[in-house]
Order: C-alpha cells, then sequence, then structure tokens
C-alpha cells in the first residue's frame, strides 16, 4: 500500500462526503421549490438568487436555536438517536461507484471509495441500522408521540425490507454479482437493468420510499397525528441531523436506483468517447450523467411527495406483505424461467 | 314534465359514484398514482399566482381601505380642522389629535381657522372601517385613496402613524389641482 494510493482515497473520501452534504443541503431547498411550483407558488426567493442561500440560513438557524431536552432518563441514548442516523446516511456512499476512472499523474483513479465483493450487501446492512437512529431517539425521548413514530417507522422499515431485498435478488440472479462496480460495468450501453427487470424496479421504487420515509409512507412522522413522530421531542442541530439524515438517505436510495436500474455512470455511447476523446472526458461526463439521474429521482421523490396522500397504516402493511411481496416472488420465479430459457 | 330530482345536474359535472370491491389492479394504485402525478406536474409549469410584494403591489379596488390620508385642497392647504369627530366615530378609539389656531400667515398651510397640530392614527387598533371618513364633515380624511398597505414593522410605537406619514404630498395635492384644471 504505498501513500498516492492512501492520498487518493483520502481525497474521494472527502470529495464523496461533501458532496452527499451539499447534496442533502440542497435538497431541502429544491423540496420547497418543487412543493412550491407544483403547488403555483414560488417558494423560497428571498435568500440569494432563488433563494439559494436559504439552506445557509437554515442551518445557522438551527445552530442558533435553544437546545432543549426532555427531562428523560436516558440522556446518552437522546444523543445517539441523531448520531446513529446521521452517520449511517452517510456510511452507504462508501460503496458507490461514482465513475469509471480517471487518469492523473499516471495512475488510474477509481472514483469509489471502496469496491468490496458484497457492496450491495454493505448498503442493505447500514440503511437496517439506520432505523435504530429513530427507534432510539424515539424511545429516549420519553414521550407517547415519539414512541408511536419509532415503533411506526420500524416495523415499517422490517416490512419492506423484505420486499425490497426480494426484489432485488432478481437483480442479483441476472447480474450473478453483489459488487455495485461489477453491475455498472455490465450496464454499458443502454444495456439498463429497467429494461429487463421493470417489475422489479417498481417494487425497489415502492420499498425505497417507504425505507426513507417519504410520503405516501411517512406515517413515522406524520403531523396531523404525531405532531412531528419520533423528532418530536428534538431541537436544535439534533432535530437538523435528524432532517439533514433523511435528505442525505434520499440522496443515497436515488443513487442506488441509478446504479442498480439505470445504468449508473454509462451512457450511450461512452466507448466510443473514451477511445476518441480521451478516458477523463469520457468519464467525467459519465460522473455528469449519474449525477443527472440522481437529481431525476430526488426530483420523483419530492414530485410523488406532493401528488399522493399519506398511506394507512392498515393499507402500508396489506400492501407490503399482501402485494408487494408475492409479486417480488413471482418476480423472482418469472426471472429464473428467462435465464434458464435464453442463457 | 319536470325531472325527477336524481338526475338534475347544475353543474353539469355530476358524476355517479359507487362502492365496489377494488380488482388487483386498482389495489396497486399505480393507475391512479400516474393519473396523480400528470396532474400535479401540469401544476410544475404553470404560471404563478404569487405577487412579490414589495416588489410588485397587487391592483387595488377603487373603494378599497387602505393607509388613511389625511387630503389637502387644490392650493395644498390641509383640510383637515380638528373637529374631531373622526376620533369620536371610530369604534376602535384609535385616533386622537389636538387642535391649534392658524396664526396669520398660514393661510397657505391650512384651510380652515382651527387645525390639527397633531394627528395620531393607531394602525394597530384601527380596524379599516371607513367611519372616520364618512363622519369628516371637511373632507379631510380618506382610506381609499392612498392605494397603500400599512407596513409591517418591529415595534408597537412605530405603528402610531403621526401627521408626516398621513398628510397627502404637496405634489399629489398640485397633481390633482392640475388634472381638475384640465378638466
Amino acid at each position: 500500500m504505498d501513500s498516492a494510493f492512501i492520498i487518493e482515497k483520502s481525497v474521494l473520501i472527502v470529495v464523496v462526503f461533501a458532496i452527499t452534504m451539499v447534496m442533502a443541503m440542497y435538497s431541502t431547498w429544491a423540496e420547497r421549490k418543487v412543493a412550491a411550483f407544483l403547488q403555483d407558488r414560488v417558494g423560497p426567493n428571498r435568500a440569494g438568487w432563488g433563494g439559494l442561500l436559504q439552506p445557509l440560513a437554515d442551518g445557522m438557524k438551527l445552530f442558533a436555536k435553544e437546545e432543549f431536552e426532555p427531562d428523560t432518563k436516558n440522556r446518552f441514548l437522546f444523543f445517539v438517536g441523531p448520531a446513529i442516523a446521521m452517520s449511517t446516511a452517510l456510511m452507504t456512499s462508501a460503496v458507490i461507484p461514482w465513475g469509471d476512472k480517471l487518469h492523473i499523474f499516471g495512475r488510474d483513479v477509481v472514483l469509489q471509495a471502496t469496491d468490496i465483493d458484497g457492496s450491495l450487501l454493505y448498503i442493505f446492512a447500514i440503511v437496517s441500522i439506520g432505523v435504530y437512529g429513530i427507534m432510539i431517539g424515539g424511545w429516549a425521548s420519553n414521550n407517547k408521540f415519539s414512541l408511536m413514530g419509532a415503533v411506526r417507522a420500524a416495523s415499517q422499515m422490517v416490512s419492506y425490507e423484505v420486499a425490497m431485498g426480494l426484489s432485488v435478488i432478481a437483480l442479483i440472479m441476472m447480474t450473478g454479482t453483489l459488487s455495485l462496480k461489477e453491475i455498472s460495468i455490465q450496464q454499458s450501453g443502454m444495456n439498463w437493468n429497467v429494461f429487463y427487470q421493470p417489475v422489479g424496479f417498481l417494487i425497489f421504487l415502492i420499498c425505497a420510499f417507504a425505507e426513507t420515509n417519504r410520503t405516501p409512507f411517512d406515517l413515522a412522522e406524520c403531523e396531523s397525528e404525531l405532531i412531528g413522530g419520533y423528532h418530536t421531542e428534538y431541537s436544535s442541530m439534533k432535530m437538523g441531523f435528524y432532517l439533514f439524515a433523511e435528505y442525505a438517505n434520499m440522496f443515497i436510495s436515488s443513487t442506488i436506483l441509478a446504479v442498480l436500474y439505470f445504468g449508473g455512470y454509462n451512457y450511450p455511447g461512452m466507448q466510443w468517447m473514451v477511445d476518441n476523446v480521451g478516458v477523463n472526458t469520457a468519464n467525467i461526463l459519465g460522473i455528469g450523467v449519474l449525477f443527472i439521474k440522481i437529481c431525476f429521482f430526488i426530483f420523483f421523490y419530492m414530485w410523488v411527495r406532493w401528488t399522493i396522500p399519506r398511506f394507512r397504516y392498515d393499507q402500508l402493511m396489506n400492501l407490503g406483505w399482501k402485494i408487494l411481496i408475492p409479486l417480488s416472488i413471482i418476480n423472482i420465479v418469472i426471472t429464473g424461467i428467462c435465464i434458464l430459457a435464453f442463457k | 314534465m319536470s325531472a325527477s330530482i336524481q338526475s338534475i345536474s347544475l353543474s353539469g359535472r355530476k358524476k355517479q359514484v359507487s362502492n365496489k370491491e377494488m380488482t388487483f389492479w386498482e389495489s396497486l394504485y399505480l393507475i391512479a398514482i400516474v393519473k396523480g402525478l400528470l396532474i400535479t406536474i401540469k401544476h410544475f409549469f404553470r404560471k404563478k399566482a404569487t405577487i412579490h410584494y414589495p416588489e410588485q403591489t397587487r391592483e387595488f379596488s377603487p373603494v378599497y381601505r387602505g393607509q388613511h390620508m389625511l387630503k389637502r385642497d387644490e392650493l395644498g392647504r390641509e383640510n383637515c380642522t380638528a373637529c374631531g369627530l373622526c376620533a369620536l366615530s371610530c369604534p376602535a378609539e384609535a385616533i386622537t389629535m389636538k387642535a391649534e389656531e392658524r396664526k396669520p400667515g398660514e393661510e397657505h398651510l391650512y384651510r380652515e381657522e382651527k387645525y390639527a397640530s397633531i394627528y395620531e392614527i393607531n394602525m394597530l387598533r384601527c380596524i379599516f372601517c371607513g367611519l372616520c371618513e364618512e363622519a369628516c364633515p371637511k373632507d379631510a380624511i380618506y382610506l381609499t385613496i392612498s392605494k397603500e398597505l400599512v407596513p409591517a414593522n418591529y415595534d408597537r410605537e412605530d405603528f402610531i402613524f403621526g401627521k408626516d406619514k398621513l398628510v397627502m404630498p404637496l405634489e399629489m395635492a398640485m397633481k390633482n389641482a392640475q388634472l381638475k384644471n384640465a378638466n
């Protein structure tokens, strides 16, 4: 292991961290803007051009707010909750392949913090830990509403993880690998997985909504019933961490959707670009294409949020257990038959 | 001749609702969701209804009651004679004033022999009912001509508007006089 490798990876990690933070920050701005536009309003437009400084102002406000703590016996857990939510949200970005490779200073820099074989399993593991942040926070708040929100979040995420895992199994049967890098490479050209796995993609998409606690599945924090859900008792930057973690999760799940089903950094004619224009230009374009795909999915999350009302809890469980899980099992069977028949 | 009340639809949009069981595809909600998404994306590109307030102001109707204005006549003299009828008629008790006698040489400033040296309206108390305007015998106070909203502020004291904010600007009075002569 040479020092250049360590420097390369450190720079990459810092850049990925910074991009995740900035994307999460500007997701809050985009959410308000998209919400406004879908409701025939203009949204924040006072702080900076088009309200672009609004996230900074919001962040500063959260820092300056009074730090209120409920009289709880579990003070340690009360602090640990947002920390877990935030760190798990940021940890998933480690295995995402942001691009193929860049050629800098005579070295091939792989644009991925770490390429582990089971990166898909790693993501599922981290996302599952994420629910502990919500659960612990809701429990330690010593408040009925928070606890209800936490219970809802936990049972919802556990139910939808099953369907999500089953929908991904069909994908893994096709690709034969758990490495996101490999999956990206296999989708070069217009060979995107969404064309082979439309039903799997749909199930994964719905489950991603549930996993990120977004509308129509935001039962964990529905204002009309539970005040703020699990973060009712939180204030100041601890509350900011929860909100921020939600947006970071949204960014990461958009990235995973883009990488798994929409070809990741691949775009039509990428091989031609590599041969004729140069590796660096082609791959920087690839990063740009990946971010366009991610931004589309982030927009889609918001678009859906301002379209569909919240599910009732029994509807949510019915959809998860009685429709999505059978559908994904059927999808696995059909995928298996197709692989046997055509390969 | 007359149709049954059940079959009449005045709006022309009457729709029979049913409570039948959903089919499997309907219970997935997918088609309904796609329809909803198409509706919302149409709104995304629609012209926004917002008026950017401090930069743009909305159009007021001719009878809109906004911030008060103490009128001047065609020669630029204040109409108000500090009779106190506005204060008396005010149901919110928002108006107060102090009368003073016009000195010789001040005829170009005040129309009547008595004028209001202090005239204050508390805009937080005012309910913009326009009774002061109706009570005024001298045609002095109007809510309809300023076409202005009382602006927001941070201190309660700043909402007590004195003559500096209420009296019609001299240029406006002159312009009105010119318009009247032209007609």
